[in-house]
């Protein structure tokens, strides 16, 4: 008798647990309202022919499995001494072409290749870097299942974006805030893998803490100039941006972002 | 039982850990706003340069010529330099950023000039003003004259630095200069800096010249004109100004065009009514026939990697455009919109072909991708054609003629730009009327 009221109550007490965290799958058949749909006008040429922008989900797996091994190989910061410029001399003027003496030692590009920073995220954090990546992109795999679970937006699903991200109008908010900031450089190769992946931390007011270039060793590859020209025009969106448009309440959510700059789209056309 | 607890606490907590990730895919084509600060002068170099250049102050002249290269490009806009807060002397020092985060520059361009040892010597520093940090120094030391190409070598720099791609401003372009009444025109080769400075001709205007086509690694020209009142493809040194003609053919030669590695020559000979394209080796001299078909080919361009040729023919009974390997072999048409399509030319790049296109009495310049998809149209007139692309493969210079009146006045023709967006057109200055532009490689590499 006994066994059985314990088991009554254990069964009811889960069963209040479930409705008070209004589980989706215990929740109110959805309203069946069409979903909300973003309009961003952009002007578009009629004679232009713009094929789609590949999925950064794709580009992300591409970048794990090329680069893991990079985030593990940066080594401690070291000091760079400053110094002025090396004189690159122009020939006669009956020469045909220009001629450089010697290479500049204050050419950034060659600074650049000594200096590999610790991130500072990675200071402060106590995992493993590689643990880290590892985490992003699990997150980001589950977060795009998540995204396309709750395509349809319903009212009893509205009160659990809390726990899910930013809600659609949230994150449309933030990239056409974005999208206005970003000049994107022109110039760059659309064949190329691009990704410029971004982790900023935020406080409440939107104002930027911190940002840091996940690839950051990529900086600083030979024959990887472009990608140092989007990072840094990347960094330049986000500051130029700041406050960013975030939510106005659940903090602790958004307070680290991850912002994926992919140019691809753009430079194609 | 046991399972749904196990889930309930595998569900809940791996939610709150995801970090959130939003996708950028894009951005503005606003010009980058970019403070061009004049170039800082000692009061003694400044008295120097003004002796020998006849210039009040060369540091400013130079930050024009830089200012004025970005500016046509499209892709920067450089601010006034009326809001200026700080003076041209920071370039010995660390700038302001905030005073230049003030009037929205994202980008700052600092230097200065100085006279050593007869020489100009030009130190310039370019700065992230957002990230207050510094992205390149470099300096240069010349002869005082050659201070224009100073201007458009820093503006090389800056470009590259800022948008990922090669600049294309110390380059030159090479044209016919048009004179004279429609029907009596006097047509003379020219060549000038790509922003129209520094116009000198290079032949007297007593044969008439069209299509001169620079070599993509050195100064020559191959270009038509008449020999024994014969077209005929010549070539000539800039440097030295010996010219000749090209091969010993028994008809007309034209649309000559330099290969690649600059060692052969491609033209159209024309014989018994059809017309073929040719090869020249200019080492051994020896000719090679590359089609040989019933039909009109011609206006043969490499690609950048030489293992292709585009032409145009009319094989298919309307003008179209045709792709084949090097040797002649697997052609294959890859123009099928409407209109007839003419002077291909494959971009420095190798991913696009330019072209001049015709439909209902229109002329259009256009590129299309090289296998013939992904077709845009540039720009629109009354007539235009000839598109040549610059050394980065992103601005096309062409020329356009405007319509006689019904007194036989107001003929004009001019060479104009136009980027890849299709948005930046612009009409390039030149001393007389001209047509048939080509732009030459960067000098300084």
């Amino acid at each position: 008798m006994s066994r059985n009221l314990i088991i009554s109550s254990i069964l009811h007490a889960i069963l209040i647990i479930i409705t008070a965290m209004s589980l989706p799958f215990l929740a109110k058949k959805p309203i069946d309202l069409p979903p909300i749909v973003s309009v961003e006008l952009i002007q578009i040429s009629d004679k232009t022919n713009i094929p789609f922008a590949p999925k950064a989900k794709k580009i992300i797996e591409k970048v794990k499995e090329k680069e893991k091994k990079l985030v593990s190989e940066q080594a401690p910061p070291k000091k760079v001494k400053k110094e002025k410029p090396d004189a690159i001399p122009l020939p006669d003027e009956n020469t045909k072409e220009l001629k450089k003496i010697k290479d500049d030692k204050q050419n950034p590009e060659k600074i650049d290749n000594e200096v590999k920073q610790v991130s500072e995220f990675e200071k402060d954090e106590l995992f493993d870097p590689n643990n880290i990546a590892a985490l992003i992109d699990k997150s980001k795999v589950e977060e795009a299942d998540t995204i396309n679970k709750t395509q349809k937006v319903t009212q009893a699903q509205d009160r659990n974006v809390d726990n899910i991200g930013l809600s659609l109008s949230e994150e449309d908010a933030l990239k056409a805030q974005i999208f206005g900031c970003w000049s994107i450089p022109l110039g760059l190769p659309y064949d190329k893998n691009l990704l410029v992946r971004i982790k900023i931390q935020l406080k409440p007011d939107g104002s930027v803490i911190k940002s840091e270039i996940l690839d950051h060793a990529r900086m600083n590859k030979p024959g990887q100039g472009f990608y140092k020209v989007l990072a840094e025009s990347a960094l330049r969106a986000i500051k130029l941006c700041q406050p960013l448009r975030v939510p106005s309440t659940g903090y602790e959510r958004w307070k680290d972002l991850q912002l994926n700059f992919d140019p691809r789209e753009m430079l194609e056309g | 039982m046991r399972h749904i607890i196990l889930f309930l606490i595998l569900i809940l907590p791996s939610q709150s850990l995801a970090l959130i990730e939003v996708d950028i895919t894009r951005g503005n084509l606003n010009p980058l706003p970019i403070a061009v600060s004049p170039l800082s002068i000692d009061e003694e170099s400044r008295k120097n340069f003004k002796k020998i250049l006849k210039k009040e102050n060369i540091g400013s002249e130079i930050s024009i010529i830089v200012e004025n290269n970005l500016r046509t490009s499209g892709l920067f806009n450089p601010l006034n330099k009326d809001a200026f807060l700080q003076k041209p002397d920071i370039a010995n020092l660390k700038p302001r950023f905030e005073d230049w985060n003030l009037i929205k520059a994202q980008a700052l361009i600092t230097g200065k000039v100085n006279y050593i040892d007869e020489n100009l010597r030009v130190e310039f520093r370019l700065w992230d003003v957002l990230a207050g940090k510094e992205m390149m120094a470099l300096a240069f030391t010349t002869v005082p004259t050659n201070w224009r190409r100073v201007g458009h070598i820093i503006t090389d720099k800056v470009y590259e630095r800022l948008t990922g791609e090669k600049g294309y401003f110390d380059t030159r372009i090479i044209y016919v200069a048009e004179e004279g009444p429609k029907t009596k025109r006097i047509k003379k080769l020219a060549i000038m800096d790509q922003d129209g400075f520094n116009n000198k001709f290079l032949t007297l205007g007593n044969e008439l010249v069209l299509t001169p086509r620079f070599n993509p690694t050195s100064q020559m020209v191959t270009y038509l004109s008449y020999f024994r009142n014969l077209p005929r493809v010549y070539l000539l040194d800039i440097e030295t100004g010996m010219q000749e003609v090209v091969g010993d053919f028994p008809g007309m030669t034209y649309a000559p065009r330099f290969s690649p590695d600059g060692k052969k020559i491609i033209m159209s000979f024309a014989k018994d009514g059809k017309s073929d394209i040719y090869t020249m080796d200019l080492e051994n001299r020896i000719v090679e026939r590359i089609t040989n078909h019933p039909s009109i080919d011609t206006s043969p361009s490499y690609s950048p990697d030489g293992k292709y040729i585009c032409f145009n023919s009319d094989r298919s009974g309307y003008q179209q455009i045709y792709i084949m390997d090097s040797d002649g072999k697997n052609v294959k048409r890859i123009s099928f919109g409407r209109g007839l399509y003419g002077t291909p030319v494959w971009s420095p790049r190798g991913d696009l072909i330019a072209f001049t296109k015709l439909h209902k009495g229109k002329f259009y310049i256009g590129v299309m991708r090289t296998d013939g998809s992904g077709e845009r149209l540039l720009t629109e007139n009354y007539y235009q054609e000839a598109p040549s692309w610059s050394p980065n493969g992103r601005v096309l210079i062409f020329y356009r003629e405007t319509k006689t009146d019904k007194k036989g006045e107001g003929f004009s023709a001019k060479l104009w730009s136009i980027d890849l967006t299709g948005y930046n057109e612009r009409l390039v200055k030149t001393e007389t009327d001209a047509s048939d532009p080509s732009w030459s490689a960067l000098l300084s590499n």
